[in-house]
């Protein structure tokens, strides 16, 4: 059933042509980039990047690897700080205030922009823990266990581990794992989440688990997901943007726009040759 | 026939001879484990046979006395015990806290350097040293005098590298994945540290500890070079009071030229190591606890 579905759909089918009606034509956006670099170090690895995200839709990062699509992730929740060397230059609005501003509390901007990995990175606890952690370190109290239920629930895993919420994560398989770390950044309910690949470690079944995951949760919130399949990017986004790299090995943007439109109209050559694999 | 370029490589060794090297190596490896086990064995059956006729209930409840036969570990086990408790927590509130600034918090520059390395000579120290250390600083200058606060501390300094580069070691081996997942939710540094890293960690902080333990617990040295009392008539009962420990008491009862006084020095060497087992058995419990609950 299933899989039928995922082998037969056509590579132009876009999440985009799937919406309902009822959706505004015109979504407003939440975040906007404006003439961003990041470094590490010396060393810049995005070059004015400027684009903005809209509310309620998935939007896709796609582009080679090294080009620099993580880093761009980690900009928008100011998880790129982390890294050693990490700064940035320009400015990232949120809801129209600039996340690099004076002021601004990066551990309060990360409860209200979730994040998942590439690699599915649970706790080394019990799967109820793992979900709990963001309420409690967050300070939300009172019917914890039922936030984790929802959570779980919304995750598509509720039924899977219902009955041993004790047991420790690690004993999840890896599709289970990660929908595990989906159903924890969802407890604290961010207004955003931010994907960095986060079916590159599962078989086709669970990342049609996760992408079914992300169509329903992108009714409620912004979803943004970096991808390496095209076909991925291709099903479940409303706009895609395409990065690559310049001569001096920082990401830009080359393309931004619609997905139905990047794919089967590119206004580049280089996003035309990658989408349709003849660069990687 | 066999093709030239199989021809030109080294003939590789027989199965047999391979084989008979494993074999040998193994018995070798035995050899050396046995050797160990039987110079432990030969030590305790010694202290065993010398010290078993005197161990009763009355000699862990009596006080040191001039006749070898009423003379007991009283004062020394109390103080052991008081000084052992002390130095555990300073050592590993300092060590543990040391390791947490240095890992997680510390910005990479020359002063952590020069800490860090410091902190490496300082666990090649002989033990004396820091008994004068002691003597200087929390002695005089503190003003503690010859007390169980003063004993407790030198210890405490003396195993704190130890404690310091295990813990280290514990939380370098934390994924940095975990870190990160932590600060995506919107915990602080702290929280990250406090809920998710130290427990991960606590299984190799705490094999860490009891190393460093075991090795205060048997420390004469620096609790003699800070002049503690080797008859001591008392029990401690707050940590100014003065104090002995069990290998001064054992280390003065060698000392005495009455052979009678031999056989307690063997059965205060037994209550040393019951002392020593059980504190390694409280953390083992709490390691074990830790590592059931986090592992990769
Ligand atoms: N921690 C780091 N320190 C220094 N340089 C880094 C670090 N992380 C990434 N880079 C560099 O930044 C550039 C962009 O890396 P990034 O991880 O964002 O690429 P990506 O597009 O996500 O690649 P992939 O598709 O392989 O995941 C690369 O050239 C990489 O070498
Ligand atoms: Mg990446």
């Amino acid at each position: 059933m299933v899989t039928e579905n995922f082998l037969n759909l056509p590579q132009t089918t876009t999440a985009e042509a799937a919406v309902e009606p009822a959706r505004d034509a015109t979504p407003e956006s939440v975040i906007d980039v404006r003439e961003l670099q990041a470094y590490y170090g010396e060393n810049r690895a995005l070059k004015d990047i400027s684009l903005s995200l809209y509310s309620r839709r998935v939007s896709a990062i796609i582009g080679p690897s090294g080009c620099g699509k993580s880093t761009l992730v980690r900009c928008l929740n100011r998880m790129h700080e982390m890294s050693s060397g990490g700064h940035v230059k320009g400015e990232v609005l949120y809801q129209g205030e600039n996340i690099y501003g004076a002021g601004v509390d990066p551990v309060e901007l990360r409860s209200r922009i979730g994040m998942v990995f590439q690699k599915p990175n649970p706790f080394p606890k019990s799967i109820f823990e793992n979900v709990a952690f963001g309420l409690k370190v967050n300070g939300i109290s009172g019917n914890t266990s039922e936030r984790v239920e929802r959570s779980l629930r919304r995750a598509a895993l509720w039924d899977e581990v219902k009955d041993r919420l004790k047991q420790s994560a690690l004993q999840l398989s890896g599709g289970q794992q990660q929908r595990l770390c989906i159903a924890r950044a969802l407890a604290v309910e961010p207004e955003v989440i931010l994907m960095d690949e986060p079916c590159s470690a599962l078989d086709p079944m669970a990342t049609l688990a996760v992408e079914e995951l992300i169509r329903e949760l992108s009714q409620e919130v912004t979803i943004i997901i970096v991808t390496h399949n095209m076909q991925q990017a291709a099903r479940v986004s409303h706009h895609t943007a395409f990065l690559m790299m310049d001569q001096d090995k920082a990401g830009y943007l080359v393309e931004y726009g619609p997905t139905s439109e990047v794919f089967t109209n590119p206004k580049s050559e280089h996003t035309e040759a990658y989408i349709t694999g003849r660069f990687s | 026939m066999i093709p030239a370029i199989a021809r030109d490589r080294p003939i590789p060794m027989s199965r047999t001879v391979r084989k008979a090297r494993g074999t040998a190596f193994i018995l070798l490896a035995i050899l050396a484990t046995s050797l160990g086990m039987v110079a432990l064995a030969a030590l305790l059956l010694d202290v065993l046979r010398d010290g078993i006729g005197v161990l009763s209930l009355e000699f862990i409840n009596s006080f040191p006395h001039y006749q070898a036969e009423k003379a007991g570990a009283k004062s020394a086990l109390a103080g052991t015990l008081w000084v052992m408790s002390l130095t555990a927590v300073f050592a590993m509130v300092a060590g543990v806290g040391a390791a947490i600034y240095l890992e997680e918090f510390a910005v990479r520059n020359w002063f952590t350097r020069i800490v860090e390395i410091n902190i490496n000579n300082l666990a090649g120290v002989p033990s004396v040293v820091y008994g004068l250390l002691g003597l200087a600083i929390f002695v005089y200058w503190m003003g503690l005098g010859r007390s169980v606060l003063a004993g407790a501390l030198t210890l405490a300094l003396l195993i704190l590298p130890i404690i310091v580069v295990a813990a280290r070691e514990g939380l370098r081996s934390v994924p940095p994945t975990i870190r990160e997942a932590a600060m995506a939710l919107g915990s602080t540094r702290w929280q990250a540290v406090r809920f998710q890293v130290l427990p991960a960690a606590m299984p190799t902080i705490l094999t860490g500890f009891i190393l460093a333990l075991a090795r205060a617990v048997g420390e004469t040295a620096p609790l003699i070079a800070i002049g503690a009392f080797t008859t001591v008539l008392f029990v401690p009962t707050t940590p100014t009071d003065s104090f002995t420990v069990l290998p001064v008491q054992i280390y003065s009862w060698i000392s005495k030229p009455l052979p009678e006084f031999r056989e307690n020095a063997a059965a205060g060497i037994i209550v040393l190591l019951v002392v020593l087992m059980l504190m390694n058995a409280v953390a083992i419990t709490l390691r074990n606890i830790y590592s059931r609950r986090s592992r990769w």
